[in-house]
């Protein structure tokens, strides 16, 4: 099997894609002969022609608008917007438009075909602007879907699977990890399931949630943990809409503890849906408070990146916190 | 592409160096301006054209005064437009795209959907394609390649763009039209939509009704240009402007824009200059906007008036014919009101539905719940408890004939 970094992942998961349809249609900015300024579609303008893979102009509402008519259409769009920070001329186009084009046309026309990739998250000194991890202000619109992945075996898998699901996807891609993370993945074409959580760590002393860069932050924590002689059950929540109540709503029955993390700032942040819903059907179980170990409640800093991010130390501690209560 | 050619001292250039032109082919009269000729129209053509035209404005009055009566809660008048809206789409392919805005429901008209299906989507009923979920006005209609209407402005400018890049991929011969105000071309997705259109040399028409307000604003206040048209040279696209009032001008402005897009896969702007006779909306009142003299100069410009001239002049159609399909089309919007103010509201579970393609867990959930709360308090919620249990589903062989075969947007 093949070592891949999560480009070549997400790459070779566009490759296959466009190969079996040629309804998949790869563009953004700097997408086509450049292959985006990260090549996530490196050479795919040479294999597949400039009218399958190719540049738009710098106009992120113009993206998903054309991306929107032509999932309409029939064809099977995959807009790349270049950092998720930029997402927001587009906003009134995914809330409005993608996420309610089947609802109000009473199912006659829809944009199931749509996946929209763009990076997201810290770590890489990117300030305020290429930092931001905008899953929250999504989740708050029906009929779209999240999905997140934590490695490149997980990012080819869902993005194949995001491509060919009968509903738009927002696919937001840990920048982070895009060279850092590598693993053994299958060079055939396979898919992952959306809105599924995956448990990573099976544990029995507490349930330590989170998705996409956060899951090897928190894997350093856990191993902190265990050697503490806490045991720790890991959930990867993969999909943030619709989102997997069932899993770790098990998950938390077993363990009675719960700790979420995300990058996102505290406040509306993810963390408080899962937190509201857990405490709604686990309530007699809770051995303690639902913890969140999230950034702090301002714009991404750029210095102070290091001090804002949730890492291995605050979750290890907040483990610590939870189990001890 | 830049193109230079240098100067060297200052010179500033303006738009006012250019000066777009209105093609006109009739005047109020029914007579063609000197040198004007009309588009090829058979005499069967030309009355499908007028009876839209009719039909739409019947429609539009009828139900103002049943949204005044308290019968509808909203409506969209098209009047004082119809010849800008009908003409485009007599100018179509049937199969060509249509994107709107809300105030084209005369193409729909002309592409043959029925008062019933109008009454449907305006009283939000069991037949609705849309299953109630819009406001009065939203229609759409998959075999007529109608998109669905939704409320933003101008975010269907883009997806028409889309839409038509689609095509071109498909090498159907087909394009899309998207209509929009001159208000809404103000909006960030216009400039979007041409640009991109522009660049990827997409078979899309652009077709701009100003009618010279947006709401209250009028169209000095919204641009200082010499209205929307000048923006086309900024995209290098093609553009004309037309009356909107004359509708053999629309028609065969639309024709040539069609075949330019089509033919050489080039976008086209329409600048089709016209105005809104009625009010914006039901919940508007223009008397305090706009003078009354100004709407009744408007008024003299009549587009149906004026394409029943010319008919009158051509021999095909007269005072009787005019006497008979009046009457038979305002029976006929009776009729079809009062059958969908009757017809029973969608069923309690298409609350839930085709928000994905399907119903996802928490959202059945959800559901659940709300049917316990609903079958507990069954008065408070009379049109929801109607259709608590499974079975009750909305009749009707058309709504089924209208849906899409597969999940992924079309066939």
């Amino acid at each position: 099997m093949p070592n891949m970094n999560m480009l070549q992942a997400i790459n070779n998961a566009l490759d296959i894609a466009m190969a079996e349809d040629e309804k998949v249609i790869c563009f953004g900015e700097d997408v086509g002969f450049f292959g985006g300024v990260f090549r996530a579609t490196s050479h795919l303008q040479e294999k597949y022609g400039k009218s399958r893979c190719f540049n738009t102009p710098l106009v992120e509402q113009g993206i998903i608008g054309f991306a929107n008519g032509l999932a309409a259409q029939g064809s099977v769009p995959v807009a790349e917007i270049q950092f998720a920070d930029y997402i927001f001329p587009a906003f009134d186009q995914i809330v409005n438009e993608t996420a309610k084009f089947r609802y109000r046309s009473g199912d006659l026309f829809n944009v199931g075909g749509l996946t929209v990739r763009a990076p997201y998250g810290g770590g890489i000194s990117g300030g305020l602007y290429h930092s931001q991890s905008p899953e929250a202000y999504f989740a708050h619109t029906p009929g779209i879907k999240i999905v997140v992945p934590r490695n490149p075996y997980q990012a080819k898998g869902l993005l194949l699977a995001a491509i060919r699901d009968p509903d738009p996807v927002l696919f937001f891609e840990p920048k982070r990890l895009y060279r850092a993370s590598t693993g053994e993945v299958p060079e055939e074409d396979y898919q992952l399931p959306i809105g599924e959580a995956e448990v990573t760590r099976e544990g029995t002393d507490v349930t330590v949630l989170g998705w996409g860069a956060q899951m090897e932050v928190i894997e350093r924590a856990v191993e902190l943990a265990e050697k503490e002689g806490i045991s720790c059950e890991v959930v990867d929540l993969r999909s943030i809409l619709p989102w997997d109540e069932d899993s770790v709503v098990e998950s938390v029955l077993k363990t009675g503890r719960l700790v979420i993390t995300h990058e996102a700032p505290l406040t509306g942040g993810f963390a408080g849906e899962v937190a509201a819903t857990v405490q709604e059907r686990c309530f007699l179980y809770l051995e303690a408070p639902i913890a969140r170990v999230t950034g702090l409640d301002t714009p991404f800093p750029l210095t102070l990146e290091k001090e804002y991010l949730p890492d291995h130390l605050k979750i290890f501690e907040a483990i610590k916190a939870s189990a001890a209560f | 592409m830049t193109t230079t050619q240098d100067i060297h001292a200052p010179r500033f250039l303006s738009g006012d160096e250019f000066s777009i032109p209105t093609f006109r082919l009739l005047r109020q009269d029914g007579t063609l301006h000197e040198g004007a000729e009309a588009p090829a129209l058979t005499r069967d053509q030309a009355l499908k054209i007028y009876r839209a035209m009719v039909a739409t404005r019947v429609m539009d009055e009828r139900m103002m005064a049943a949204q005044r009566q308290g019968r509808l809660s909203f409506y969209m008048q098209c009047t004082g437009e119809e010849a800008a809206v009908i003409g485009a789409a007599a100018a179509l392919d049937d199969a060509d795209m249509i994107m709107s805005q809300y105030r084209e429901q005369g193409a729909l008209v002309y592409r043959g959907f029925s008062y019933d299906e109008f009454m449907n989507q305006l009283f939000g009923n069991e037949l609705d394609y849309g299953k109630g979920r819009q406001m009065p006005i939203h229609y759409g209609s998959r075999k007529l390649h109608y998109m669905t209407i939704s409320s933003p402005l101008a975010t269907q400018i883009p997806q028409a763009t889309g839409y038509a890049y689609g095509q071109k991929l498909a090498g159907d011969g087909h394009c899309t039209i998207v209509f929009f105000g001159e208000g809404a071309a103000s909006e960030g997705d216009f400039h979007a939509a041409l640009n991109m259109a522009a660049v990827h040399e997409v078979p899309v028409i652009f077709f701009c009704r100003n009618n010279g307000y947006a709401i209250s604003t009028p169209s000095i206040e919204q641009f200082a240009a010499d209205g929307v048209a000048p923006r086309a040279f900024g995209y290098r696209m093609h553009v004309i402007r037309v009356d909107g009032n004359d509708v053999l001008a629309v028609l065969a402005a639309t024709r040539e824009a069609r075949r330019i897009a089509v033919e050489q896969n080039k976008p086209v702007l329409i600048e089709a200059m016209t105005y809104r006779l009625a009010a914006h909306s039901s919940s508007d009142d223009p008397s305090g906007y706009r003078s009354k003299k100004e709407e009744e100069a408007w008024r003299e410009k009549d587009p149906i008036q004026r394409l029943q001239h010319w008919l009158m002049g051509q021999g095909w159609w007269n005072e009787e014919e005019e006497k008979a399909l009046q009457e038979s089309l305002r029976r006929e919007v009776l009729e079809t009101m009062k059958r969908a103010e009757k017809r029973p509201p969608p069923p309690l579970d298409s609350l839930v539905t085709d928000v994905y393609a399907d119903v996802t867990p928490t959202l059945q959930r959800q559901l659940d719940r709300l049917k316990t709360h609903i079958r507990r308090y069954p008065d408070a919620y009379p049109k929801g408890a109607r259709s608590l249990d499974p079975g009750v589903q909305a009749q009707g062989a058309n709504v089924d004939a209208e849906r899409d075969p597969v999940n992924r947007g079309g066939e």
